[in-house]
């Protein structure tokens, strides 16, 4: 049998780079619109960006049920990938997963569809990981929430365009609701559920 | 697979001290975890877990294409991935045939030879048990 497959490596250094991956999602949950950079150590299949795939290695695994948008849905490097190095389970029912992976803004679904957590268990929720264009440059966009001391302002350009007008779904929610981890390329953005878009200007 | 797994890492390792070996990657860097082993009475009884064994694993691609995987009971993480080169290397066309010979062939002809010394020593200490015909009166 020869085995002649595209693909990529992961971390080389496992246990370091996860660590160190973590730590960055982390803070950048901790301070919403902090822009958090994530060393790369892996490689990544098409259409996966640096910073996605370190993350993808580092919280997903088998307990992880995980939802691809189409086009990496439809992608068997994508998906071998992921099934070789995560062992992630790919849901076709986005109501079920844990993390959703967005690789192209505009296919972003309904956020209702996702899992929203119950209000016993409002940990339960997706967190859907967004690939956007840039995180230092495009329309600038103030936050306020936990976290923030005062107000918080990210430059991004981001697909949907409307994605925090629909983001205030999560308002009447809580505790229940979306958290969205955006990324461009080595650099990562969080926006919890908690976090409120209060102006953007151009 | 059987042969590399039941071999020392440092044969292996011996015999592919003299390839000049490929470019190659780690693609999935040595890790340790645990199997549960499962057992069943008589061999064909109801199957229960018997204990965990720790396993090693590896997966290293070449700079041609091809994957290998190894698998090694045990923590030695260099063995599985010397297995998984191993197992890449046997797959390629340029080194294939070389490695069947000089690596794998001659450990085959060990591991062979320690089983039939096994069993020899097992052999002279066979008792043979037989149940005395009971008297007819």
């Amino acid at each position: 049998m020869t085995t002649i497959a595209e693909l990529p490596p992961g971390f080389a250094d496992k246990v370091l780079s996860a660590q160190s991956t973590f730590r960055s999602v982390m803070d950048a949950m901790a301070r919403p619109g902090s822009v958090r950079r994530i060393v790369p150590g892996a490689g990544a299949p098409d259409m996966v960006m640096r910073g996605t795939a370190a993350i993808a290695l580092t919280l997903f695994d088998h307990d992880t049920p995980l939802w691809l948008d189409a086009p990496m849905a439809a992608s068997p490097d994508v998906v071998k990938w992921l099934k070789f190095h995560t062992g992630a389970p790919v849901v076709q029912d986005s109501s079920i997963a844990s993390f959703a992976l967005i690789g192209e803004g505009a296919a972003l679904p309904p956020l209702e569809r996702f899992a929203l957590g119950t209000s016993e268990y409002p940990d339960r929720s997706t967190t859907v990981i967004l690939q956007v264009e840039s995180l230092d440059a495009g329309r600038s966009f103030e936050l306020r929430g936990p976290g923030i001391d005062g107000a918080a302002t990210v430059q991004a350009s981001i697909r949907p365009f409307d994605l925090f007008e629909r983001l205030r779904f999560n308002e009447p929610l809580f505790p229940r609701g979306i958290d969205v981890v955006l990324v461009a390329d080595d650099a990562v953005v969080a926006i919890p559920r908690t976090t409120r878009v209060v102006s953007k200007g151009s | 697979m059987a042969v590399l797994a039941h071999a020392e890492a440092g044969e292996i390792a011996a015999r592919l001290r003299d390839f000049a070996l490929p470019d190659h990657q780690d693609l999935r860097a040595p890790e340790n975890g645990l199997v549960m082993l499962r057992g069943r009475v008589g061999g064909d009884g109801a199957p229960f877990n018997l204990g965990e064994a720790t396993v090693s694993r590896a997966a290293v691609k070449l700079a041609s294409g091809e994957v290998g995987f190894g698998y090694t009971l045990g923590r030695n993480s260099e063995k599985a991935r010397l297995i998984a080169l191993c197992d890449a290397l046997v797959q390629s066309r340029d080194f294939g045939g070389a490695v069947e010979r000089d690596v794998i062939a001659p450990l085959r002809e060990q591991l062979m030879i320690r089983r039939q010394q096994a069993a020899a020593e097992t052999a002279a200490t066979k008792v043979d048990f037989y149940t005395m015909v009971r008297g007819e009166g």
